[in-house]
Formats: structure tokens, sequence, C-alpha cells
């Protein structure tokens, strides 16, 4: 921008008094000209964005088609809403819906307090290499794979594992249907509370301290300045955190759930995202599980207009303005 | 448990400010027991893995399939799995995958984010939103397929690394960290008649070191964790990665697969294949453990928090 005006204004010529004869100079395509350099650094990433994401969205259309593999996107035949009418009468969807809403509803109840509990923990630990070496601990299931974690509660819970082999009631926790959900809450738990502190920390780091003191001095308790100062401080993020996990509601760790379905059985441990892969994938029902896909996307982007619009009415910024 | 200990775990009186009450009794002995709890979840399933996986056979099928702590550990089983076989190929896979799409996310990161992050890029708004309208559409899985299939992608490496090339979250942290770079470097570098590209080299990427580091480091870890990608677009289980290979280990339960055991066959271990799935969990978490200390270090320059709060 400011490259532009500097170079207009060198001509010496106000603007609107063009030398007569001089064709209007492109100023849109004269300037990008200019930045021929920054165009080619954009874009291989901006290539990336077109093929893999937008073009990706485009292939949806698959879902009021019936596809047709050698007949390719293009060739398939259009079916309208059929795919979508039958996805509604499905049973098997409806249950795979219904998982999926339970176990993210089980993960904003159990899960989505603890880190807030644990970074409180950790913030009232006067000892920096305490904490240090707590944080250090706490943050490491989260770079582990879903694959190592599940080895781990295998190794742990299963039949020939640590508390598996011993108690009766441990050792079918794997295999149990009914204990499928709570489980899943379990992994995440473990993996992901340490990391989910990090945001509150932060948070808790940008308090200033003489509220505290003034607070103190005033004669108030530990329970209530925490209540007056400590949460009013982390309610934007508190806020922000649930409204992105609202929207993510038809998220459930796909990865972890699809390594341990098969145990279970699909009518305990499918979710939205094994059913598009077992049946569109696998089971090559194409344009059906597209469909699936493609509801899910939609109730997950409208879920997240929602609730930021709930944010703004209760006065926070939530996600975008 | 002392009043000594405790005291060196939260704190003594002199460093608690002087407004601030000292806590009773039982809660610093809660406090204490629920950090050494939380700890303690964390740690024992990791020991136990590689207490496991450095006994011997006899040891684990005595114990019943798992082990505390070995009494003569051994890396027998370590010999066996990294001296060729699945595993080993598993694991070089692993290692070509991680460094290549490193690079490759490196890369299109650092250009697209330095081009999105100057300000007179006349471009740079209908951009900036063409990205970030991606994070509120995630591309759903078999879009992604198809868009992978047509381009003649299944079955190469390509596949596991061009899809997911560019993560959105990495790419608006780099782009916060170019812009908060002073605009003096900038301007100094104009005047000197440096074009984008020396500014690029010579200036912000020697500037921009911690946060390259980091994000490199989140990219190898993604691209070492993923399994699914590779079931997804492989076809031949031998082309797999480790986390690939390991999750058939996992998926069908405390048996490994014949077709993971070429390495154990002729050692005749199979009676214990125990020790050799977790020394295989153990060689997927050990490149993770390497790099650990490195991501820590610049979580606490602070690096991610603030950019995670823009």
């Amino acid at each position: 921008m400011t490259n532009t005006l500097s170079r207009t204004r060198s001509t010496g010529a106000p603007p609107g008094r063009r030398p007569p004869g001089e064709r209007p100079r492109s100023p849109w395509r004269a300037r990008l000209r200019g930045q021929r350099t920054l165009l080619l650094l954009a874009a291989p990433g901006i290539v990336y964005f077109l093929v893999f994401h937008y073009a990706a969205l485009f292939g949806n259309v698959i879902a009021f088609k019936d596809y047709v593999p050698f007949q390719g996107v293009w060739e398939s035949p259009w079916v309208g809403f059929d795919n979508f009418e039958r996805m509604f009468q499905d049973q098997a969807f409806w249950q795979a819906a219904w998982n999926t809403v339970a176990i993210a509803g089980l993960q904003i109840v159990f899960f989505f307090p603890l880190p807030l509990a644990l970074a409180l923990l950790l913030h009232s630990l006067a000892r920096g290499r305490i904490r240090a070496l707590v944080q250090s601990v706490v943050y490491l299931p989260h770079f582990l794979s879903w694959v190592i974690v599940v080895a781990l509660f295998q190794q742990m819970l299963g039949p020939t594992g640590m508390f598996g082999g011993d108690v009766a009631f441990v050792a079918d926790v794997l295999s149990n249907p009914d204990a499928f959900k709570p489980l899943m809450v379990a992994q995440i738990i473990w993996k992901d509370c340490g990391w989910g502190t990090i945001i509150f920390l932060a948070a808790l780091s940008q308090v200033n301290n003489d509220l505290y003191e003034s607070a103190a001095l005033d004669g108030a308790g530990p329970w209530r300045r925490f209540w007056h100062i400590t949460l009013p401080a982390l309610r934007p993020i508190i806020i922000l955190l649930l409204i992105m996990r609202l929207g993510d509601i038809l998220t459930v760790g796909f990865e972890q759930i699809l390594l341990q379905r098969d145990a279970v059985g699909p009518e305990a441990g499918e979710v939205l995202d094994t059913f598009v892969y077992f049946h569109g994938v696998l089971g090559a029902d194409w344009g059906y599980s597209a469909a699936a896909g493609l509801f899910k996307g939609l109730v997950g982007a409208v879920l997240v207009f929602a609730a930021n619009r709930i944010a703004h009415r209760l006065g926070e910024q939530g996600v975008y303005k | 448990m002392s009043s000594a200990v405790i005291d060196r775990v939260l704190g003594t009186a002199e460093e608690r400010p002087a407004w601030q009450e000292r806590p009773r009794l039982a809660t610093r002995i809660g406090k204490v027991v629920a950090l050494l709890g939380v700890c303690t979840l964390i740690v024992v399933p990791l020991l136990v893995v590689v207490s496991t996986s450095l006994a011997s056979p006899d040891e684990v099928t005595e114990g019943g399939g798992w082990v505390l702590w070995p009494t003569e550990p051994t890396l027998q089983t370590y010999q066996d799995i990294l001296s060729g076989g699945t595993i080993t190929r598993s694991l070089v896979i692993s290692v070509g995958i991680t460094v290549g799409g490193t690079l490759i996310s490196l890369f299109g990161t650092i250009t697209l984010a330095y081009a999105l992050s100057r300000d007179h890029f006349s471009l740079r708004r209908p951009l900036l939103l063409m990205v970030l309208f991606t994070f509120l559409f995630p591309p759903s899985m078999l879009p992604s397929y198809l868009v992978v299939k047509n381009l003649g992608l299944l079955d190469t490496y390509w596949a596991l690394t061009l899809p997911v090339a560019i993560n959105v979250f990495n790419l608006v942290i780099m782009r916060g960290f170019f812009q908060a770079l002073p605009g003096e470097l900038y301007d100094a570098a104009r005047i000197d008649g440096a074009g984008e590209l020396t500014v690029l080299t010579r200036i912000v990427l020697p500037l921009s070191k911690p946060v390259i580091a980091v994000i490199g480091l989140f990219y190898a870890v993604g691209y070492w964790n993923s399994f699914f990608h590779a079931i997804l677009y492989l076809n031949d289980s031998s082309d797999w990665p480790l986390q690939a290979v390991l999750q058939t280990v996992v998926t069908q339960g405390a048996a490994l697969g014949g077709n993971t055991s070429d390495a154990l066959s002729d050692t005749g271990a199979l009676a214990a294949p125990q020790s050799y799935q977790m020394a295989t969990v153990v060689v997927a978490i050990v490149p993770i453990l390497v790099i650990y200390p490195f991501i820590q270090k610049y979580f606490t320059k602070g690096v991610l928090t603030g950019a995670i709060k823009s």
C-alpha cells in the first residue's frame, strides 16, 4: 500500500488529472506485477488449498449422485436427495449419530473441566522446578499416537495386562460394549488432560497479581478471590473452548475409535466418521457415505455459527466477529 | 508424608506472597497426592511397556504378560525386531515419510505465511479469507479420497504427505510470528534494494528459527504418529509405516499377527509375543521422547502460547 502511494506521489500529478494521451493504468494489475515474487511464494500453498480443500469440498457433489468409480464424479447419474432419504431411514446411521453425540457429551461433562482443574492446581504451585517437571510429564501423552495410547491401555487393562489379568472386573473393560463410551473418555483424559492445561496456564499467568493482593487486603478469602478474580479472567477462554467443542460435537476421535470399534461391534462403537469409512471406503457405497459426511459437515458448521451467536449474546468475543 | 516433603513440593512460607494465607495441611497434602497420582497414571504404563520389552520372554510369560521391573534386562527383542523384517522396514518408511513430509510442510507453510504476512500484498486479504474458510469446513474423508485417487496418488507416499501438507493452525502461527518482526528490518532491506526472496531467506528465516523449529516438530510428530492415511491410501501393507503396522497388532488384540511377525518366527519366541509388541511400541515412542525436550523448550519461550491467544 505505502509503496503505491509513494509511487503515485512521485509522478507529481494529482490523481484524476492525467496527462492527455496516456492510457489509464490499471492500478490493480500494475501493483500485482510488482508483486510477482510474493505471488510465486504464495502459489504452492494456494494450490494446496485449492486442490485438497476446495476441490475436495466440491467432491461432496457425489452425495447427490449414485457414484460409480469407473464413471467418475462427472458422469455418475444424479439421484437428488435419495442418499439423504435413505440415510434418515437407516437405523445404523442414527445409532452412529447417537454414539457420536453421547461420547461428545460425556467428554464435555467429564473431560472438559479437568484441564482447568489441573491448571489451577499447577498454577498454585510456588516451586518453579517441580511445576516444570510435572508439566513435562503431563504434556507428554499428547504427543503419543492413538495406536500407542490404545496399546498402553491394553497393556494395563487387557487380559494379559497389569490389572486385567488379576481383576476380573477389569478384564473385559476393553471388549464390553457398555464400557466403550466411558473408556473412550478415559483415554482422551489420559492423553490430553495435561496438554489442555497450557491455554489455561497462559491465561492464569496474565492475571494481575495486584488484584489478588488488594482483594486479600480487603478481606476476601481464597474462595472469593477465585470466584471474583480467577474465574472471570478465565471466562472468555472457557467459553471459546466450549464453543469450539460444541461446533465439533459430531467429531469424536476418529483414529481412536477406528482402532477399537471392532472390539465391541458397530452398535456400541460406530461413530459418524467410522460410519463413513466403513460404508464408503470399505463398503464402496460412495454416494451414500458422502451424504453422511456432508450432513456431518453442515451440522458442524451450523453449530459453530449458533454457538458463536450465543457467545455474542452473552457478551463474549467468541471465535470470530 | 512429612511436612518438609510437602514444603519442598509446594513451596515454603518465604516463597508465598505476604497476603496469601498459609494453606491448611489437609489442602497441601491433597495437592501433593493429586499431583503424584496424575504423574503415576502417566508414568506407570510407560514404565511397564519399557520393562516388558526389556524382559526375557520367559519372565513375561511368568508375569502373565507384563513386567514392572525386569530382573535380567535383555535387548534381545530389540535385536530381533531391528535386524530386518517387517518392523525394520516400516521403521525406515516412517522415518522417510516424517523427514520428507516435514520438509514439504515447512516449505509450503513458510512461503504462504510469508506472502500473507506482507501488508502491501494486494491479494493478502482474499487469500487469507480463502485459507481461513477451510477452518470452518474441513474436507471430509470421501471427497479427499476422491481427490487423491483422481490425481493418481493412490499407493504412493505422496498421498500421505500432500493432502495434509499445510495445517491452517500452523500457518496462522507462522504468519503471526512473521508479522511481529520489527517493520524497520523490512524497510532497511528495501532501501538496500533487496527483493522479497532475499528478505525472506536472509532476514526473516534466520530470525524465525524458534517458530520454524517448533512448527517443524509439530509437523514431524503428526507425520510420525499418523496411521490412518497409510491404511486408507496404501493397498499393500508391506508399504506401511510403523504406526500402521503397530495398528494391526493393536486391533488384533494380544496375538501378534502373522504378517507382522516374520522377524519373530525364526526366534521361536511366539510363545511370549508380548515383549515383541512392547518393544515395537517403544521403538514408536522413542523418537517422540527424543524430540520432546526440544518442543518443551519452546513452550516456555511462549512462542506457542502467544500465538494461541491470537
